[in-house]
């Protein structure tokens, strides 16, 4: 096929429906490969992105599809939910493949744990930053493997020394740079190929990488700036239904009375389905189905949890915050220190549960048949998903497909698959496929929260002020005990102390314990951050304490407890330098400063902030240096800083669910509210370059920005703020 | 009842109730998935398209309500001159991440543009602070409306 087809292909595509389009000939969307140079055969890619598995010629890895035609598809374990992670994944497998990345197309992975599990998480899930980290040395090996048997393929063919041949942006040349090949034109040959082990095969030196560490353009801009991007709600099917969907308000009810004539008198309603903890009503389009579902004027049974509220799950953590808990660490004897300390402080801490409120409200869509389940779901947790639906439908694995897509904001939220597991609850009980979307009401109140903890710390410091005992107590709902229960030996949930077990300070006595407290009729999951977004505010926030109680500058007497870890301090002197640290500031604006471990990334936050009289929170400028080791792409570290920062900033000055007569009181954006444009600080962000192993980056400035906060309405005010949401009320200026 | 509704330049028939949202006339009866769902009660701006001009939140719209005026869509923004400059800016200065509130962000800032082809800080937080973004893109777009408007 020549280009000129191709390109005559392309052009009659707008008037085809996209996705027949990219189901009859996903192929001809990439680029194809065919020529000594390689170039883009469309004037503008029509996609980027494909949804169908790809089958090339030239397979020696899971992650890599080369077709005679050229075209080259990656495959990619993890989902992009915005982390930049299509983008950087693809860096790694094109920087040892050889190829540009305006010459790839890339396709969402399916289930599978042998060939994509996540090394650091232990399945094929996307969370925990751990991506980049995971893959950095799988997909480069795998982009040297493809472009090792590439080379061979060639040199045999032109009966030449393999070593004497390179391979440069998708084409192999000879010594002299005379001969060459396209990948296209070595598929079929590279494919009979022997596949090397991937320990025999050479990775290119760091310092001759060509992509890795640049700005290169994320590969699915250009498809999110015009609508062409296809995200699960996106799904459309021949014959497919929607659904609009109401659940018990309280978890564990049931619905009790049902106007089913009533919802099927509106025009377009097909069908009300009852699987008893949800009611939906099935449509032609979503706008009869939402109607149809006013009409079912649905009343519920509550059960057992009508009691719930958000004053007895908090009285009751502070009564079991008293026991103690699994311990997470115990070096010398802080009890003791304790006793004999000159000063001692003791704190309290408190964050409340959270929901996720991504953009895209948790929907999926589901075709139940005979032999065969398919699923289209934008999901963090492909091969979980798969199982349950297997589980739910009686099917072998291997007839539930599950069509991932690109997730409209994850934030952990798509590690669940309760809205997959309830789809096709409801898709049992209909003919052909049906798309299931819950409203914005039914995903902030019927979310998987991350957990209310309560925190008890105490601290005695010595007459100079250094800390010689340090105690934490965190209580709260283990996610890793219902979600991963081997990684929770003896009580202790690894998640829930990460980053208060180990503070980045030198403390010769500290006890660290968890006591887990299950909160009734509240589901609780990760939430972006997981555990250090939680522990990171209270150990800052206290450190900050102690720093005050010390009679010190909070950055001056950080430093005197980091003189053995050279990258918090230098992290930590990095954001203070940049942000001015010192510098005098107008009555009621201070900074605060923050700086953590975690993800395998050092990170240091200085927040600078206004308290007006009348209490109001204005965080004018974030400053963040961020040591991540090696990196793949500046540019969306920098967006990643940008945006995480917002997002744990989003949650400090505003996130609150909580539960009365077993309901959450929050229901959308005006009552769970979100950051917007104009509350927006500058966010600086200041990367340190060197050869230490790839950290995680996506959650860093969310774990870290809420105590930074606190930190500068103290210096701003005076007034310790050891809870969350901030409390404005408590900021009013007396005079 | 049947409407005909002028859609990025082309007229399409639909039969749906009066009281139906643009947003799903959109979406789910013609197809056109780019203008998405978020909120239901325009609180969140994703489903921003244009009628007549003017940025309006399509899931609180209903169809009857459409009349003869002019729909644009994100399909189609990049059209404009302003859609276009949007467009390519994002581009530019990498705004995107999750993207799923891109369509709502740019529909809005290509009626500022309109509006205010030199638009200030003020102006952008007028214009934009109905539109959310809970990947925290804010930054970029304030910078990319500037660097689209050339301010």
């Amino acid at each position: 096929m020549d280009k000129l087809t191709l390109a005559e292909r392309m052009s009659d595509e707008t008037a085809m429906s996209r996705r027949a389009f990219l189901h009859g000939t996903g192929l001809l969307l990439g680029f194809a490969l065919t020529g000594a140079s390689a170039e883009p055969v469309f004037a503008a890619p029509a996609s980027r992105i494909v949804e169908n598995e790809v089958t090339g010629t030239f397979a020696p890895n899971g992650f890599i599809r080369i077709d005679p035609i050229g075209a080259v598809t990656l495959v990619m374990p993890m989902v992009e939910m915005g982390q930049g992670v299509y983008t950087s994944l693809s860096m790694l497998l094109a920087e040892e493949l050889e190829l540009r990345l305006d010459q790839i197309q890339v396709q969402h992975a399916p289930p599978n744990h042998a060939l994509y599990a996540n090394s650091i998480i232990g399945i094929q899930n996307t969370g925990g930053s751990a991506s980049v980290r995971a893959f950095w040395t799988p997909l480069r090996q795998a982009g040297a493997v493809g472009r090792n048997l590439l080379i061979t393929a060639a040199a045999k063919r032109w009966n030449v020394d393999p070593a004497a041949c390179r391979a440069r942006d998708g084409v192999v040349l000879d010594s002299t740079g005379s001969k060459h090949l396209s990948y296209g034109e070595l598929a079929d040959a590279a494919a009979k190929l022997p596949v090397p082990p991937v320990a025999n095969v050479k990775l290119k030196d760091p310092k001759d990488f060509r992509l890795i560490g640049t700005r290169a353009k994320r590969i699915d801009s250009a498809m999110k700036v015009d609508g062409r991007a296809l995200f699960g709600i996106d799904t459309r099917l021949p014959g497919m239904k929607v659904a609009a969907v109401a659940i018990s308000p309280v978890l564990g009810g049931k619905a009790k009375t049902i106007d089913e004539k009533a919802a099927l008198t509106v025009r377009g309603v097909r069908q009300v389905v009852n699987v008893d903890e949800a009611v939906a009503v099935v449509a032609d389009h979503m706008a009869a189905a939402k109607k149809g579902l006013e009409a079912a004027a649905i009343t519920w049974e509550d059960g057992p949890n009508s009691k719930v509220s958000s004053a007895d799950i908090v009285k009751q953590l502070a009564q079991e915050s008293h026991r103690p808990g699994a311990v997470a660490r115990n070096v010398g004897d802080a009890g003791k220190a304790l006793a004999e300390a000159a000063q001692r402080v003791d704190a309290v801490y408190q964050v409340p549960f959270l929901a996720h409120a991504a953009m895209e409200p948790m929907n999926c869509t589901v075709h139940l048949q005979q032999d065969r389940c398919d699923i289209w779901v934008g999901t963090q947790a492909p091969t979980i998903t798969q199982s349950l639906v297997a589980e739910l439908t009686g099917l072998p694995k291997d007839v539930v497909k599950i069509h991932n897509h690109l997730i409209g904001g994850g934030f952990g939220r798509r590690l669940e698959a309760d809205g997959t597991v309830l789809a096709v609850k409801i898709a049992k009980h209909v003919d052909g496929p049906v798309k299931v979307i819950w409203s914005r009401e039914e995903d902030i109140q019927h979310d998987m929260y991350r957990p209310y903890y309560l925190d008890r710390l105490s601290a005695g410091l010595d007459a100079t002020g250094k800390p010689v005992a340090w105690m934490h107590r965190i209580a709260g709902s283990s996610v890793m005990a219902r979600y991963y229960p081997p990684y929770v030996k003896d009580g202790l949930d690894p998640d829930a102390v990460e980053a208060a077990a180990e503070p980045p300070y030198a403390l010769p006595n500290i006890h660290v314990d968890f006591v887990r407290v299950e909160p009734p009729g509240v589901r609780t999951s990760w939430w972006r951050g997981v555990g250090p977004t939680h522990n990171v505010f209270v150990v800052e926030s206290f450190i900050d304490e102690l720093a005050h109680a010390a009679k010190q500058d909070p950055v001056a007497y950080r430093k005197g407890l980091l003189g053995h870890n050279p990258r918090a301090l230098a992290v930590l002197s990095l954001a203070a330098e940049k942000a001015g640290w010192g510098s005098s500031l107008p009555p009621r604006h201070g900074r605060g400063i923050s700086v953590q471990f975690a993800y395998g990334s050092y990170t240091s936050q200085v927040a600078e902030v206004h308290v007006a009289p009348d209490g109001s929170v204005r965080v004018n400028r974030v400053v963040c240096a961020i040591d991540c080791g090696m990196y793949v792409n500046p540019d969306t570290i920098e967006a990643q800083v940008q945006g995480g920062t917002l997002f744990g900033l989003t949650a400090a000055l505003h996130g609150s669910i909580t539960f009365k007569d077993g309901r959450v009181e929050q229901s959308n954006f005006d009552t769970y509210l979100p950051m917007r444009i104009d509350e927006v600080p500058v966010v600086e962000t200041h990367l340190v370059k060197n050869a230490e192993a790839p950290g995680g980056v996506g959650e860093a400035p969310t774990a870290i920005v809420s105590a930074a906060v606190t930190n500068a309405i103290f210096a701003a005010t005076g007034k310790r703020l050891r809870s969350l949401p901030i409390d404005t009320n408590s900021l009013k200026s007396s005079s | 009842m049947a409407f005909t509704l002028e859609i990025n330049g082309k007229h399409h028939e639909v039969d749906v109730d009066g009281d139906a949202p643009l947003l799903w006339v959109l979406r789910d009866v013609l197809g056109m998935t780019g203008t998405k769902f978020g909120c239901g009660q325009a609180l969140c701006g994703v489903c921003t398209v244009h009628v007549g001009g003017q940025p309006v939140r399509s899931c609180q719209t209903r169809v009857d309500s459409v009349g003869d005026s002019a729909v644009t869509t994100i399909e189609a923004i990049g059209h404009t001159p302003e859609g276009a400059a949007l467009q390519k800016a994002w581009l530019e200065l990498e705004v995107v991440q999750c993207g799923y509130c891109q369509s709502g962000q740019i529909m809005s800032a290509a009626a500022l543009l309109k509006d205010a082809p030199k638009p200030t800080d003020d102006d952008i937080d007028a214009a934009m602070s109905g539109n959310v973004c809970r990947c925290g893109t804010y930054q970029r777009i304030r910078a990319a409306i500037k660097h689209a408007a050339g301010v």
